[in-house]
Parts: C-alpha cells; sequence; structure tokens
C-alpha cells in the first residue's frame, strides 16, 4: 500500500491575465487534506475548482501562497500525484495496456514489477479480458476506468480527480462512483475529487469543500459524517446533501454572507431548497 | 447485384466496349480512333521485346529516387518548422513563398543547373515530392492535441519521450496523408519531367516518341501503363497507411 502525504495549502491566490487586466480565479484558498482522505470540492463552473486541482498536480506553477505536499513546496509535475481528467485523454494509438504501462515509463521499478503493476491495476480497475483492445473500441465509462488506473499504477500519494464522471451517463456515472470508492479503500490514498454533482461529492468525500465563483473561494466545508456504504436514499444522507445544496442557493447562514452582485450570473438565482444545479 | 470488388470494372469495360464498337461500326474514320486490338498488339509486343521493361524502369527508378529524397527532406524540414517557433518565423514565409511557385517553372532553371538528364529529373520530382509532406508534417506536429501533451507532462516524460510517445504518433495520420500526396506528386511529375526534358529514357519518352510518329497505339497504352502504375503506386500507400494506423478505428480508415 502507498503511503499518502499529507497536503496542505495555505493562502492560495491565482489570477490570470486577460487582455493586460488580472483576473482572479482563486482567492486566499486555506485547506489541510490528512494521509488518504477522501476530500471532495463542489462549485458551479467557473469557481476555479479545475484550477486548483492543475495547481495541485503541477500543471499551473505561478501562483501566490503555498501548497504542500509533505511539507515540501510542490514545483512542477510529479509521479507522487496522479491526475484523472474529465475526458480520458488515452493514447488512441495504443491499447488499453500500453496506456496503463505509460505511467510507468519514468517510474523506478524493473521490467518484471512494471509488467506486473499493469497487470494488476488493469484487475484493478475491472477491465481484466481488454488489455489489447484499443481507446475507440471502448465505452465511455471504460476509458475512464483505463484514464484511473493509468493514473494510480505509480502508486502516487495523491490522486486528483476533475469531473471524472462529468460526461458519463448516470447508471455508469454511479456504478464508477461504487468503484472509485472501492479502490479509495483498496489503495489507501488521499484522493480530492473536484465535481459539481452534490450527490456525487457526498455519496464519496469524507468532507465536501464548497467553493464560490469569481474568484474561487472556499465557502464552507462540509464534513460528511456518515459510515460508508453510505446509503444514497436515506434520510441522513438526504439532510447532508441539502445542507450542501443550500450552500449553493445562500440561504444557510454562513459566516461569509456574500453580497449579492449583478455581475454574477452564477449566483444570481435564488434556487429553493433541495433543488439540484444542473450545469 | 455486382459483387462489390468487381463494380469497379463496370465503367472500364464500358468505355472499351463503346471504343471498340466506334471502330467496328465506323462511327469516325478520324486516323486518331485505333482498334483496341492494335493498342493490344503494341502492348504484346512492347511486352515481349522488354521495351516497356526498360522504359518503365527508368521510370520508376527516377520516381522512387526523387520521392525518397523529397520525402526524407521534407520529414526534416516539416519536422523542424512544426517544432521550432523561431524556425517557423525564420524560413516559414520563404517556404511559403517558394511553394506557390508552380512546379513546372522550376524546369528552366533545373535544366540550366541540372542539364536534361537524370539529374534535372530526380531534382524536379524531388520538389514534387518535397512541398506535401512538409505541408503535412508541419500540420501535423503543430496539431497534437494540448490534453495529450499535458498527459505527458504529469507523467514526467522527458523532451524525447515526448517526441517519440506522443508528438509523431499523433502526426503519423497527417504525416503519412503527406507522404501519400508526396508519392502521388514525384509520379505525376515523374511524367511530366519527361515530357518536359525530353532525353534518356522513360515511359514518358516512350509517349512522346509514339505521338512524333503518329503512333496512337502507342500513346494509348502509355496512357494505360502510367495510369496503372499510378493506381498501384495509390494501392501500396493506402496499404500500408491502412495498417500501421489501424488504431484509428474503421470508421476512420477506411471511408
Amino acid at each position: 500500500m502507498a503511503h499518502a502525504g499529507t497536503l496542505h495549502i495555505g493562502g492560495l491566490s491565482k489570477q490570470y491575465q486577460v487582455k493586460g487586466q488580472p483576473l482572479p480565479v482563486l482567492d486566499d484558498i486555506t485547506l489541510t487534506v490528512a494521509p488518504g482522505e477522501f476530500v471532495s470540492i463542489v462549485g458551479s463552473s467557473g469557481c476555479g475548482k479545475s484550477t486548483l486541482l492543475r495547481l495541485i498536480v503541477g500543471l499551473e506553477n505561478d501562483y501566490q501562497g503555498e501548497v504542500l505536499l509533505d511539507g515540501q513546496r510542490i514545483v512542477g509535475t510529479s509521479l507522487d500525484r496522479g491526475i484523472v481528467f474529465q475526458e480520458h485523454r488515452l493514447f488512441p494509438w495504443l491499447t488499453v495496456e500500453q496506456n496503463i504501462a505509460l505511467g510507468l515509463l519514468n517510474a523506478k521499478f524493473t521490467e518484471s514489477e512494471k509488467s506486473r503493476s499493469v497487470r494488476e491495476h488493469i484487475a484493478l480497475v475491472g477491465l481484466a479480458g481488454f488489455e489489447s483492445a484499443y481507446p475507440h473500441q471502448l465505452s465511455g465509462g471504460m476509458s475512464q476506468r483505463v484514464a484511473i488506473a493509468r493514473a494510480l499504477v505509480n502508486r502516487p500519494e495523491v490522486l486528483l480527480l476533475d469531473e471524472p464522471f462529468g460526461a458519463l451517463d448516470a447508471l455508469t456515472r454511479a456504478h464508477l462512483q461504487q468503484e472509485l470508492h472501492r479502490i479509495w479503500r483498496a489503495e489507501g490514498i488521499t484522493m480530492i475529487l473536484v465535481t459539481h454533482d452534490v450527490e456525487e461529492a457526498v455519496f464519496l468525500g469524507e468532507k465536501v469543500v464548497v467553493m464560490e465563483p469569481r474568484p474561487g473561494r472556499i465557502r464552507r466545508i462540509v464534513p460528511v459524517e456518515l459510515a460508508y456504504p453510505r446509503d444514497r436514499v436515506g434520510a441522513p444522507f438526504a439532510r447532508i446533501k441539502e445542507d450542501v445544496l443550500a450552500e449553493f442557493a445562500g440561504e444557510a447562514p454562513s459566516p461569509r454572507l456574500r453580497t449579492p452582485r449583478n455581475d454574477d450570473f452564477d449566483s444570481g438565482y435564488d434556487l429553493p431548497n433541495g433543488l439540484r444545479f444542473a450545469v | 447485384m455486382l459483387p462489390k470488388a468487381l463494380r469497379g470494372w463496370v465503367l472500364p469495360i464500358v468505355i472499351v466496349v463503346l471504343w471498340w464498337a466506334a471502330v467496328r461500326f465506323g462511327w469516325s474514320n478520324s486516323p486518331l480512333l485505333i482498334a483496341p486490338g492494335k493498342v493490344w498488339q503494341t502492348a504484346v509486343e512492347q511486352f515481349a521485346s522488354g521495351k516497356l521493361f526498360a522504359a518503365l524502369g527508368a521510370s520508376l527508378w527516377r520516381d522512387l529516387a526523387g520521392f525518397a529524397i523529397g520525402a526524407s527532406a521534407g520529414l526534416l524540414f516539416g519536422a523542424l518548422l512544426g517544432a521550432s517557433r523561431l524556425a517557423e518565423k525564420l524560413l516559414g514565409p520563404s517556404f511559403h513563398t517558394l511553394k506557390q511557385i508552380s512546379l513546372f517553372a522550376w524546369i528552366p532553371l533545373l535544366s540550366v543547373w541540372f542539364g536534361l538528364g537524370d539529374a534535372a529529373k530526380v531534382a524536379f520530382l524531388s520538389l514534387a515530392a518535397f512541398f506535401p509532406v512538409v505541408l503535412n508534417t508541419f500540420e501535423g506536429i503543430r496539431s497534437v492535441p494540448s490534453d495529450l501533451l499535458e498527459v505527458g507532462r504529469v507523467l514526467r516524460f522527458s523532451r524525447a519521450q515526448v517526441w517519440r510517445k506522443v508528438i509523431l504518433p499523433a502526426a503519423s495520420p497527417s504525416i503519412f496523408a503527406g507522404i501519400h500526396l508526396g508519392l502521388i506528386y514525384a509520379w505525376l511529375a515523374t511524367l511530366g519531367g519527361e515530357y518536359l526534358l525530353v532525353s534518356g529514357q522513360g515511359i514518358g519518352n516512350t509517349m512522346v516518341d509514339g505521338r512524333e510518329h503518329f503512333w496512337m497505339d502507342l500513346v494509348l497504352f502509355g496512357v494505360i501503363v502510367v495510369g496503372l502504375v499510378g493506381f498501384g503506386l495509390n494501392w501500396v500507400a493506402s496499404r500500408i497507411e491502412a495498417r500501421a494506423l489501424a488504431w484509428r478505428g474503421r470508421s476512420v480508415a477506411q471511408f
């Protein structure tokens, strides 16, 4: 089992330059993720949640504040941090097996360890028998499993998931959520899932970080104190879900009361309690 | 219904039958109208005397030599333009200007530099192969999906690994298309070169010969041979392409 590290984000801000003007995307994000924890991040489009993941994985390097893994400042990408994107991003000219092996290209394993690890991870994501299939022969759900295996095959300390199931149909999504939970249990690594599906966030996360947009800030961190496996239709689950949804609607009392702004079209609507965002 | 494989033969057979009928029933008495049988006799004669192989061999040798030179130079130059923004800025404008010049406009210059022999012809048709290969290689490298390059960054690929594992495979459909076009252009230019730089041997010279002596059968025979060779080259290139790019799946590889 891979040992996981503590991820600490302190006072993190990030801005892009748009036509010479600084456009803040993230503002003063502070968040600590314990080793082996599962954290969900929810927020509407434009709240900078994907940017946050890109900063943690090291694809963006220009920021203020700190992002530390095991006390080490994150600079550039590393095999200790894996990521699964919303699109599977598999290499269409490689088979399932070769795509996963690509993750190990620069790993310090022997050849036999590599091929064993690839085999194990194909089994882990439930794709035994599809080793020599090409991406165009796979369904969306299967492709995303391959992408998860490719990210895990290095045994990273942290796995980042950027809306990995966003493009899948509801049944496949529900199934892969359970699979992801099983994998998290089996691997014992830290996982950070970015999603705009509140149910997904509550189903999987030990805590749910609710973000608000323009600039991206943490609105509230909702602990999910429910035992796994979680029952999606039970009353306690529904209560937490509503609690999170209320944050979106801006109705719950919050230490950080927001002021409505006219240019903020994402938050301009007052949604009734329990209504799901369709973004 | 005809079996699929035979459908392509319908049109040529209809044309030959009409041609035969035109001669047989005297629809025209122009000396340009030659009986199919006469062309066949010429074909047999060219075949048996070995003249065909001498001419075709000379043409094909030049074609492949010029194609090899032009395509490899094109691959290198296209890769350089694609890989380096600086190279694109420095060399791109000159290249895009040169490629606007009709290929045949090079002939006077080439004949002054290289004479009328094989050297000039090979230079001419390597130019013909060069331009499509450069353009497609450049395009292919520039349109490598940035999503996949990002995966390479996440997995800590070295520069060489990025080229070997991401850029070249991703650009390969476009590169193959360029090579394929280069092969066809080179064959077209082989004939053009033989026609305009008249000296030596070649299937183009055979046709020039036929025209000068008003042997329409020989001219028509030449046209058919040139067409068949072009068809053959295209077929070989398509097969290689389909095999190398099988990962794209049926929907794309077999349109």
